[in-house]
């Protein structure tokens, strides 16, 4: 019961994916792709660590943890040198 | 407690759904940075709670708080770099915006310094 719940919403999730890429294919604008970029990431990052507990491989918690890093820094990166410029 | 963290997985899982069909369906670029920010953060905090007490013999717990608590600082930061950014560019907003109460005071602001 519990295995088919935690699929269920596996695939809910993957649902969500896609509906944000495709935001992340047709914006209009370059800050809707950033932003549905920043959506993708958040929930690529839940889907490692559901993963990697239901594969049973705790190592993949540490690339969750360093995919979120790198995504915050880019995140930030690309706001800064849209406002301002490098 | 199985079904538990299962049932709580679910609820995060909707949430993330709710914020990716926001950053589809709405109208124009603050809207989508308020529907893809905050539900995504309320979702991934309720996923990795639950699959953590559906788990709780594989997962690391120390590990998962602290990607909770890191998710918890870091996503509404970026999201009020992009906010200032968009709004530094003048990014153009939905025909239903009401007021734009930064813009009037941005302008206010000028006005000071050049009448001094």
């Amino acid at each position: 019961m519990a295995e088919i719940i935690y699929s269920i919403s596996t695939i809910i999730a993957l649902i969500a994916m896609v509906l944000a890429f495709v935001r992340f294919l047709i914006g209009p604008q370059i800050f809707d792709r950033v932003v549905a970029l920043d959506a993708l990431t958040i929930i690529s990052l839940s889907l490692i660590v559901c993963i990697a507990c239901l594969r049973g491989r705790t190592i993949y918690i540490d690339i969750a943890l360093v995919y979120g890093l790198i995504s915050f820094v880019g995140i930030v990166a690309i706001a800064r040198y849209l406002e301002r410029g490098i | 407690m199985q079904l538990m963290g299962a049932i709580i997985t679910l609820l995060g899982s909707i949430f993330l759904f709710l914020g990716a069909l926001g950053v589809l369906r709405m109208p124009d670029v603050y809207n989508r940075i308020q529907a893809g920010t905050k539900a995504t953060t309320l979702g991934t905090m309720l996923f990795l709670i639950g699959i953590t007490i559906g788990h709780p013999e594989v997962v690391p717990i120390l590990k998962i708080i602290i990607l909770i608590l890191f998710i918890i600082f870091t996503n509404p930061l970026s999201s009020h770099a992009l906010a200032r950014a968009a709004h530094y560019i003048k990014a153009p907003v939905a025909d239903k915006t009401v007021r734009d109460d930064l813009s009037e005071d941005e302008e206010a602001r000028d006005k000071r310094s050049r009448g001094e």
